[in-house]
């Protein structure tokens, strides 16, 4: 029985590794490009499922148009995002930066909540079968689901740096800004595209994630618990981020493990990833793979 | 004008005069001196409402003044700012539950309480900075609301702690009126240590970390002092604002130190001015009128159109918590420099009038 529950629990913390392992490294894909960290990522992921819901609810089209259509806004919206709030401050400090997307973070969840209200809604149904057998564990449909879309993502993103042009202009501009804009690259363009590809891929993630547990504001949280990942990968990795992603699912899975057969002080799948994060910091505030900074005078 | 933004370090006087007072000039002093005097009177103008709001202001003005002094003079980005409000709230709580310790002096034990606590918090956050402070921070946030919940014999637990009310003697301090007295000695009392801490060797130390840490720490000072020093005095303001705060309200939830406090506090010292000490109780009086001033827009649209087609009058909480929000984002674009510094440009304009320099 025991063993049984802790399968499942792996199996869940796989799946939802790989979905944060998907918003950190959209997170990772922002602050690689253009130094700023996103607090707003979580509100991404709201807007994103509950604008697919709204295109599903209330004008019953089918789920792959109402899908497209989602991307299409949100490329939209993060390309605005990035020209109306985040340009004006380029060259601030960075409490400066913090606090504007702290700002936004509150501003688009309360914005949501007034939308569309506090409850939970559950995304219309997509797959005929709840659930597979999977070498004899019961799966649930919408998580394989969401392990595909998640590993699509993540390949689509490899070949998408290793071969398309605009990829490589975001490399080099990750790589040294005054450089690559001396190269011709246009720096500007790059910030944009990381927006907009960013708030796509948090999307994807959030209507994934609503699909699987119905949409409420608390999808919004997921832009925290990236923290814990994208600080043991290494800020600027995005295979850090992946991998960070994946621990972190894994490991709060197996600390509710913990938390239900031994220990029963309750909400560890919760704060598990943030103890994590401080001894991360202590002891590697770097990450795994980030790059260290170092400073000369 | 750079160099404007924040208060800049070093030492600029040039004169024992200048040196030995704590306002730039006369006209300063008789302000703030006409200022605390309407408010010592403002009990017998105003109706308990505005006293309420004024309270409100005072505590949280203590609060961001202590985050003030943590993120604008020492520039070390804290998101967890409310755990230490609410530590400072509880721990009062506690003191005059448990210990029966009369509360004018729970309150500043509890301010010290949680000063330790913050100096406990501040030694491993002095190894980080920066983007990873402010993230650690943010953990720590969330371990310890979940301690509060964890720590019934402290907290309460779910039920939360009751606060005693004040008193002295046999002199209850109890309602708004008289308890406003307390938060107005307590208020004054903060800004005259900061305002005397920022000319100190200790203040100064801590603007030059801030400005450039490394030079600073070539110039022989202890980074890791002043980073844990910071993390202290920041705590014990937020203790005494939450101390007070406890007393207030007679209870104490363990709900309320959320994050959004913690933004809320970091929102009142961005809008105030980063690194000004009267900055800071600006901000704090702007995000506490900003929800009053969105009640009183939404419902003087009431039974309008707009306000039918949008079903306003059903929105005010989240209205309130947006326009937090887009108010962050606004001061951010069109006034990063905050409040005060627009304070010190429209008294200059009046000191020059007729000339513009």
């Amino acid at each position: 029985m025991a063993l049984d529950f802790l399968v499942q629990l792996l199996v869940n913390g796989f799946i939802i590794g790989l979905l944060y392992g998907v918003v950190a490294m959209a997170f990772v894909l922002i602050y690689k490009s253009s130094l700023v960290v996103n607090f707003a990522q979580g509100e991404f992921l709201l807007i994103g499922a509950w604008a697919c819901w709204w295109l599903l609810a209330k004008f019953s089209l089918p789920f792959y148009l109402a899908f497209i259509f989602t991307l299409i806004f949100m490329t939209v919206f993060g390309i605005l995002i990035q020209l109306i709030v985040l340009r004006p401050l380029i060259g601030e400090p960075i409490i400066s930066i913090i606090m504007v997307t702290i700002g936004l973070s509150i501003f688009f969840q309360a914005l949501m909540n007034w939308m569309f209200g506090v409850f939970v809604e559950p995304f219309p149904k997509i797959f005929d079968n709840e659930s597979i057998n999977l070498l004899g564990l019961q799966v649930q449909t919408v998580y394989i689901m969401s392990g595909l879309i998640s590993l699509f993502i993540m390949i689509s993103f490899a070949i998408f740096f290793k071969k398309s042009r605009l990829g490589l202009a975001m490399r080099a501009t990750a790589f040294d800004q005054q450089a690559a804009q001396s190269l011709g690259v246009s720096v500007k363009q790059v910030f944009s595209a990381a927006w907009g590809i960013s708030a796509v891929v948090s999307a994807v993630a959030g209507i994934v994630f609503g699909i699987v547990n119905g949409i409420s504001s608390g999808i919004a949280f997921m832009g925290i618990k990236v923290f814990p990942a994208v600080i043991l990968g290494g800020l600027d990795s995005v295979l850090g981020a992946i991998l960070g992603g994946l621990v972190i699912g894994l490991l709060e899975h197996v600390a509710h493990y913990f938390d239900v057969q031994y220990l029963n002080i309750g909400n560890m799948i919760r704060i598990a990833p943030f103890y994590a994060l401080i001894i991360i910091l202590m002891i590697k505030p770097y990450g795994f793979f980030g790059t260290k900074d170092i400073e000369r005078v | 004008m750079s160099l404007k933004k924040f208060r800049p370090c070093g030492d600029y006087r040039t004169s024992y005069s200048s040196d030995m007072s704590m306002f730039e000039d006369k006209g300063s002093f008789y302000l703030t001196l006409a200022g605390i005097l309407l408010l010592a009177i403002s009990p017998f103008l105003f109706d308990s409402y505005i006293i309420s709001l004024l309270i409100y202001i005072g505590f949280y003005g203590i609060a961001a003044l202590g985050l003030n002094i943590l993120v604008g003079c020492t520039g070390q980005i804290s998101v967890g700012h409310a755990v230490f409000f609410g530590f400072g709230a509880f721990a009062s709580a506690w003191l005059s539950n448990k210990f029966f310790v009369p509360v004018w002096l729970a309150i500043p034990t509890a301010a010290l309480m949680t000063a330790f606590v913050g100096l406990i918090f501040g030694i491993p956050a002095a190894r980080v900075k920066g983007l990873y402070l402010a993230i650690a921070t943010l953990a720590a946030q969330f371990i310890m609301e979940d301690f509060f919940s964890r720590a019934a014999w402290f907290t309460g637990g779910v039920d939360g702690a009751s606060a005693e009310p004040m008193k002295i003697f046999n002199f209850y301090f109890d309602t708004d009126q008289k308890y406003f007295y307390i938060v107005l000695f307590w208020l004054i009392v903060s800004f005259v240590l900061v305002s005397n801490l920022m000319r100190t060797r200790d203040g100064r130390a801590f603007l030059a970390v801030r400005d450039h840490y490394l030079s600073a720490e070539m110039m022989g000072i202890n980074l890791m002092k002043y980073r844990i020093l910071s993390f202290g005095i920041s705590s014990f303001f937020a203790g005494l604002g939450g101390a007070l705060y406890g007393h207030y309200l007679n209870f104490v939830s363990i709900e309320e130190f959320n994050i959004q406090l913690s933004i809320f506090f970091l929102a009142m010292i961005i809008i105030g001015g980063l690194g000004s000490v009267r900055g800071s109780l600006m901000g704090a009086a702007f995000m506490v009128l900003l929800p009053e001033i969105m009640d009183f827009l939404t419902r003087s649209l009431s039974d309008t159109s707009i306000d039918q087609m949008l079903s306003l009058s059903g929105a005010i909480p989240f209205i309130k918590e947006a326009s937090i929000g887009l108010v962050i984002i606004l001061f951010l674009i069109f006034e990063p420099n905050g409040l005060a510094y627009r304070w010190g440009q429209i008294r200059a304009w009046f000191k020059l009038y007729p000339f513009s320099y």
